[in-house]
């Protein structure tokens, strides 16, 4: 018995081993004669650098992380929308603005699509966009210091779900309306949604120089869902197009209700016509309560100021600047080729891609060949603007990504796979199992004129045992393919920080010479910055106590407080007089209720203390800065409230 | 005697690069300063390589109790060397010109380059003088005192040619570009001796 299994096991390892053959051969073809090996394709050598950057969207962290490609070593976390207590962000005087909106200050949101400035249509690396999604809003994150710059709060808008995407020269960053709402905001009945909500598409322009962004015009569509959005590039640049579910103006079970009509649309916007209106005069400002916050680096301090108008601009106002693109199955992703020709809807109920053309599109619109209208504007149809349908076998179609090479890169989060096809004859090349249900996939400059096709990220929305167990809740995981051959390879898989959904990527060397090391203290114009010890001192303004204090290996000026009385309000204005790049200092106090500091050399940030009780209490610093950090200590001695006890601070005496 | 007289001008001249180009340098390096610090020595001052690095390299200093690099107007050395320089460049082309048209013999080109070696000479010793005194001389309530396995105080003299290990820093001391400029111009008038030396034998 025993000597039969044998028999059996070898059998079976002889079909094997013939079977990998096959397959082994059948590679050779496409891979050529050496069979490349995943390990030496992720491995970056210890003080090797990556070849790409890639910037992940945080989703519910509300914040973006720095990675590296093709290694998938996280660099760095930027706060963005989110309180991060590991730099102090949104916890600082100075960065406390950041955070304010017409609601008031908001800890957090869900930050979705990244994407990196453009000029021509191809990466400029001067900054990067993110939207959050939960109380609507642009953040500007500069790319030489990588810390955020500015947000803007976009008003009419719920769900900034078709964000933030940019067009060919970073005219505009452009933010959809997930949710269609009563525009102004009302007070009347849900079930009168039909007809009555509306769905506000801005356009908010940026500065060339500086990258301050204001809210152009706001575009008010019928109360649809926008769901996601894309410029045109290269010939279709000044067009705009965004993918539509819930054209049935469902406000109830929408996952029924909202899926009942075969085909809902893309809206194909003509902006550069809508920019032109409204330079001429056109729309209509209407009131409206909007946060826009601003950092300024050389202060190092954001201030908020509350706007109060938008230009709107109603879409029956401006005949041949918006049409309908009937596209099948409740598109999710809206996706453009590198050449501007091709706008694909990703049907996420169906296993098919219909993909329109920009020709065709121009040429019923010039014929005027319409089915009908929805809200005034003109529906195209279906058959005049396909350009054809891939046959994917897969299911659910979520994103497209380019490899600049003909190829297209599509997820699918119901079948978990990567399908790579090709433009043009819409057939399937390859497809390879993502783990699991992948979401968004990221290649590269991939939704610019230029994408660097060599690696494609997928971003899954499902983890399991990829990893070892953590407890019910565990980080996403994403995967590396290899996409320069013929097929698709899996080359690494590594997890993710948050909920990644987009993530943008370019060339490491477009970024990293030009990124900042060092603030420089001589150009630091915080009004409470120290710019030498001899200037730091103690400052009694009623119950507030201002301490201009400045740090630097290893000791804080002044280091002995005294004077400090219950019921006072103490501001730390901390200033590091570091000019050595990564020496950065932080604070903390004890029993303060905020988070430490951490302060990067050059750099001035201010922390509070309501102290409760009197002492003496010690403050520290939270950075391993030096052999001496444990040194880097000091005491603020509280007394009663009615105390006599003089304000005085020293160091070393 | 011309060529010997040309040389022996070009030669003074190169040492106008001084007033250029650094004479020394000095490089440190540690595994957490993977781009060392440096410092280039000037005739009339010392500079870092990059911006900070004089901060910088003051910074560390602090711990082990070593005075903070003098500022041009700390030294002497700072105001008398640019003169020294510029008074032997004028002095080798003055003996160059008086060589080319036969008023002195290439005998002072060579006393030239003695000079100028004697000088030299000196420069260097009070340059290590001063290295030995900022190494050594240090803040009797440093941080960091080391001691060497004797029992002495650690010094900290960087090297005055070549390489050292100072605690955890590799220092690397050499001439820079206005140094060699100089060695170079007094290799040019001891050839200018030569030449000379030659062609009067020839003469005679």
């Amino acid at each position: 018995m025993k000597k039969y299994k044998f028999q059996l096991l070898s059998l079976f390892s002889t079909l094997m081993l013939l079977t990998s053959c096959g397959n082994n051969n059948g590679q050779n073809k496409s891979n050529g004669a050496l069979n490349s090996n995943a390990a030496e394709k992720v491995y970056v050598a210890p003080g090797e650098h990556d070849e790409f950057y890639a910037f992940m969207s945080g989703g519910y962290s509300g914040n973006l992380t720095v990675y590296g490609l093709p290694s998938g070593r996280m660099f760095k976390e930027i706060p963005v929308f989110s309180q991060f207590p590991t730099s102090g962000y949104g916890y600082s005087e100075e960065t406390k603005p950041m955070l304010e909106t017409s609601h008031g200050f908001i800890p957090w949101d869900d930050s979705h699509h990244p994407d990196i400035s453009q000029t021509n249509g191809e990466l400029d690396g001067r900054w990067i966009f993110i939207n959050g999604n939960n109380t609507p809003r642009i953040a500007r994150i500069s790319l030489t210091s990588f810390e955020t710059e500015e947000i803007i709060e976009v008003p009419n808008s719920a769900g900034n779900h078709s964000s933030s995407f940019v067009t060919d020269n970073t005219e505009y960053v452009v933010a959809g309306t997930r949710f269609s709402v009563p525009i102004p905001q009302r007070d009347m009945p849900i079930s009168e949604y039909k007809g009555n909500f509306k769905g506000a598409l801005s356009f908010i322009s940026v500065d060339p120089e500086h990258g301050h962004m204001d809210i152009k015009f706001q575009i008010l569509m019928p109360g649809f869902n926008y769901d996601l959005s894309h410029p045109g590039r290269g010939k279709s640049h000044g067009w705009f197009f965004f993918t539509t579910y819930n054209t049935e103006e469902a406000n109830s079970l929408l996952e029924v209700n909202a899926s009942q009509n075969d085909k809902d649309f893309i809206a194909a916007i003509n902006w550069k016509k809508i920019e032109d209106y409204v330079n001429n005069g056109g729309g209509t400002k209407m009131p409206a309560k909007y946060a826009h916050n601003l950092y300024d680096e050389a202060t190092h301090t954001a201030t908020s100021t509350i706007k109060k108008e938008v230009l709107t601009v109603n879409p029956l106002d401006i005949p041949g600047a918006i049409y309908f693109l009937p596209t099948p199955k409740s598109p999710h992703g809206c996706d453009v080729d590198p050449s501007g020709q091709y706008i694909i809807g990703n049907g996420k109920l169906s296993a098919d891609l219909t993909v329109h053309s920009f020709d065709k599109m121009i040429a019923a619109i010039e014929s005027k060949k319409f089915d009908g209208e929805a809200y005034g504007i003109p529906i195209l149809k279906f058959e005049d603007v396909l350009a054809g349908t891939v046959k994917s076998g897969g299911l659910g179609p979520l994103h497209t990504e380019f490899d600049g090479k003909g190829n297209a890169y599509t997820t699918f989060f119901i079948s978990s796979e990567v399908v790579k096809w090709k433009l043009d004859t819409w057939e399937v090349i390859d497809r390879k199992p993502t783990y699991y249900s992948v979401g968004h996939i990221m290649i590269p400059g991939g939704n610019s004129r230029k994408p660097f096709g060599k690696y494609a990220i997928a971003m899954n929305k499902i983890t399991k045992d990829r990893y070892l167990p953590v407890g019910p809740e565990m980080e996403h995981s994403a995967q590396i393919y290899d996409i320069s051959g013929e097929k698709m390879e899996l080359i690494y898989d590594f997890p993710t920080h948050g909920e990644p959904h987009y993530a943008a990527g370019c060339p490491a060397e477009l970024l990293a010479p030009k990124a900042k090391k060092i603030y420089r203290l001589d150009e630091n114009k915080h009004p409470y910055a120290v710019k030498s010890p001899d200037e730091a001192k103690v400052v009694r303004d009623g119950k507030e106590v201002h301490i201009y204090m400045s740090t630097i290996r290893s000791h804080f000026t002044p280091d002995n407080i005294e004077g400090v009385k219950v019921g006072d309000k103490v501001y730390f204005h901390i200033t590091n007089h570091e000019q050595d790049f990564d020496v950065p200092h932080g604070f903390a106090m004890i029993g303060q209720n905020s988070s430490e500091l951490l302060v990067m050399p050059g750099q001035t940030k201010t922390s509070v203390w309501e102290p409760k009780q009197e002492g003496v209490w010690p403050f520290y610093c939270t950075d391993f800065c030096s052999a001496l950090h444990q040194e880097m200590q000091g005491y603020v001695r509280v007394s009663p409230a009615n105390s006599n006890v003089e304000l005085s601070w020293s160091l070393g005496d | 005697m011309k060529k010997a007289s040309i040389l022996m001008i070009l030669g003074a001249l190169l040492l106008t690069g001084l007033f250029k180009f650094p004479l020394w340098n000095i490089m440190l390096g540690a595994p957490q300063y993977p781009e060392p610090l440096g410092m280039n020595i000037y005739i009339d001052g010392i500079q870092g390589m990059n911006e900070f690095d004089i901060q910088n390299i003051d910074g560390l200093n602090h711990y082990i109790g070593m005075k903070t690099i003098p500022k041009a107007e700390d030294m002497w050395e700072f105001t008398v060397f640019p003169i020294v320089i510029g008074s032997m460049a004028a002095l080798g082309v003055l003996i160059g010109f008086l060589g080319f048209f036969g008023k002195v013999s290439y005998h002072w080109f060579l006393g030239w380059l003695v000079l100028m070696t004697i000088l030299g000479v000196l420069g260097m010793y009070d340059f290590n003088a001063w290295m030995i005194d900022y190494g050594t001389n240090l803040n009797p309530n440093a941080i960091m005192k080391l001691q060497n396995p004797d029992g002495t105080p650690m010094s900290y003299k960087p090297p005055l040619l070549g390489h050292q290990k100072l605690l955890n820093f590799d220092a690397y001391s050499y001439p820079r570009l206005g140094g060699y400029l100089m060695g170079l111009g007094m290799l040019f008038t001891l050839i200018a001796f030569l030449i000379g030396k030659k062609s009067k034998t020839k003469e005679s």
